[in-house]
């Protein structure tokens, strides 16, 4: 069962000029949180922003004896609503509410767990690679982003004994190109006998294309999509999502089937011509 | 369990308090079952049903505006049939005050759900949704004609001995005139208002913000608006009437009571906060307290004028 959380700011990591990482008091959540849920943030008191956003928890935060301390959610500023989340200082609050959604089923050993991260995508990767390690899972995450400063907690994942494949659009890190080069090469290379299971989460069009790649090399995709929503409860119907339904296509709510869906089941050229 | 002297009587439609969930803003109420004890609240007014299932526009489907938001969801829904089979179980077995929200391409179709509805145990009250401003067909082409309004209603009337309650638009000259209508026609109650219809553009691109270009704007933004339309329906009509339109705290509630209105509606805040019913019930209980109030409907209405004995709608 979700909470409504009113948490205070613990802290607030700038990592650039537009991202940063938001910690945020609310230990009820993180406690019961899963791999790839979300949560609804309302980012100030009033009626500007009026609605709450939805956002991946990022990393679920422990005190030193262990005991779950809140969440964090990786933000990236886009309009009023992240430009407050970017611009919070400690000890100021704002209302969460979740956690929410369809979480991430983590892959157990002998598959293998490719994690594709496009950008501020990173965000649900965390909590399901902890997930992985726990289950003995070996992992990869691609990683794509602008440049290399655009590239965030890349090590975090790596001492986690993640292997990295990090691309970047300029090339100042990694290899030149969108991430789908690295993981088009990893699935090609890939005997038919060894299972792999992909999790993507990025712009739509890369999920889209880390779809067709997971398709035509006939391996399970799972994206997680952020798509507008209005109360993450599965009462508005805005977030809605075409899937394939016999012949044609049903719209359902991304609040409550996803944000986490089969890729095989989204019905891509709907939600592209949309999004 | 609300307080007892929260109860409200809607014609022959009873509620544990005034403070109802809003058609289009609470799913079929069964979402909210894991977080809300739904028999503690007023009543759930369901999702708008047609006799079969739709899909709705594509999105986006909603966007922010200041104080509010536009919708245009398109009435995407599950049908009568389903609702009664997979909802409405669900509905009774949790206590719920149930209305269901009745839509229709043509007056046949209205009767015909209103008719599915009436069999079955746990429907308490039909909303007559002949005010969507989203779909091109039916709805709000009743609404804006008053003698769509009239030959909806009474054709409906016919039908069913369920309480009767015309949502009206705001999106006319004089929305006085459409509640006397649904009055002549034989409803219980009006409820009103639904959504403005507005609209949103995207600047750089020149493109329209919504993919339907129109959508309904609903929030705290219309609220003045709305009170003063139950206050004009108030001094037209003797029918019972529930208000709506921007309730996000307990004296936004009681604007709309004072105005005139019997109930209310609460849509819009309950995206910004699913646990509201709460905040509201005690809230409008403890105004009671403070102001010596013995029952909800000791306040409907009771707008003080200054210096004027009538209403100026009556002058």
């Amino acid at each position: 069962m979700p909470v409504d959380v009113r948490a205070e700011v613990l802290s607030n990591t700038r990592l650039s000029s537009d991202y940063n990482v938001l910690a945020l008091a609310a230990p009820e959540i993180g406690r019961i949180a899963k791999p790839g849920q979300f949560v609804m943030l309302k980012t100030a008191e009033g009626l500007d922003p009026l609605l709450r956003r939805p956002f991946s928890i990022f990393e679920i935060l422990r005190s030193d004896d262990g005991t779950v301390a809140g969440i964090s959610l990786l933000n990236k500023r886009v309009g009023a609503g992240t430009s407050l989340m970017f611009d919070a200082e400690p000890g100021a609050h704002m209302h969460v509410l979740g956690p929410l959604g369809q979480p991430f089923v983590p892959v157990d050993p002998p598959s293998e767990a490719w994690m594709v991260a496009g950008g501020v995508g990173l965000a649900p990767f965390a909590t399901l690679a902890e997930a992985l390690v726990e289950r003995g899972t070996p992992m990869t995450l691609f990683y794509g982003a602008r440049s290399a400063s655009d590239l965030y907690y890349e090590s975090w994942f790596e001492r986690l004994g993640a292997r990295l494949a990090l691309t970047t659009e300029d090339g100042s890190r990694g290899e030149r190109g969108r991430v789908t080069l690295p993981l088009d090469r990893a699935l090609a290379a890939r005997p038919s006998g060894s299972p792999v299971t992909i999790y993507a989460c990025g712009p739509t069009p890369m999920m889209r294309a880390v779809a067709e790649l997971g398709a035509r090399a006939s391996r399970p995709v799972f994206v997680s999509l952020e798509p507008v929503m209005g109360c993450g409860m599965g009462g508005c119907y805005s977030c809605v999502v075409p899937v394939r339904h016999g012949a044609g296509s049903h719209f359902v709510r991304s609040c409550l089937e996803g944000p986490v869906f089969d890729a095989a089941s989204v019905v891509w050229s709907g939600l592209v011509a949309h999004a | 369990m609300p307080s007892p002297r929260l109860a409200v009587e809607i014609g022959a439609l009873r509620l544990k308090t005034p403070i109802i969930a809003a058609s289009g803003c609470f799913g079929y109420g069964v979402e909210y079952a894991h977080a809300v004890d739904l028999a503690s609240l007023g009543g759930v007014a369901v999702k708008g049903l047609f006799l079969a299932e739709r899909e709705g526009h594509a999105p986006p489907r909603i966007v922010e505006t200041p104080g509010g938001m536009l919708n245009a969801i398109g009435l995407q829904g599950i049908g009568v049939h389903r609702f009664v089979r997979e909802k409405l179980p669900e509905l009774r077995r949790l206590g719920a005050t149930t209305i269901v929200n009745v839509c229709g391409s043509t007056i046949d179709e209205y009767c015909e759900v209103s008719r599915v509805l009436s069999d079955h145990e746990g429907v308490h009250a039909i909303e007559l949704n002949i005010s969507c401003p989203n779909i091109k067909e039916g709805g709000i082409q009743f609404g804006c004609s008053l003698n769509g309004t009239y030959d909806v209603v009474s054709a409906v009337r016919k039908v069913t001995s369920l309480p009767l309650i015309p949502k009206l638009t705001p999106n006319v000259t004089d929305v006085a005139s459409f509640a006397r209508a649904a009055e002549e026609a034989g409803s219980d109650a009006i409820s009103l208002v639904n959504t403005f219809l507005a609209m949103a553009i995207d600047v750089e691109t020149r493109r329209p913000k919504l993919t339907n270009v129109m959508g309904g704007l609903s929030g705290p933004a219309i609220r003045p608006i709305a009170v003063r339309m139950v206050y004009e329906c108030h001094q037209a009509v003797k029918l019972p009437i529930i208000g709506m339109g921007g309730i996000a705290t307990v004296e936004d509630a009681l604007e709309f009571i004072i105005a005139g209105a019997s109930a209310v509606q609460v849509g819009t805040a309950n995206f910004v906060d699913p646990f509201i019913w709460k905040t509201l019930t005690d809230g409008l209980d403890l105004y009671m307290t403070r102001h010596n109030i013995a029952r909800v409907r000791d306040l409907v209405g009771t707008l003080q004028v200054p210096g004027r004995e009538h209403a100026w709608t009556e002058s």
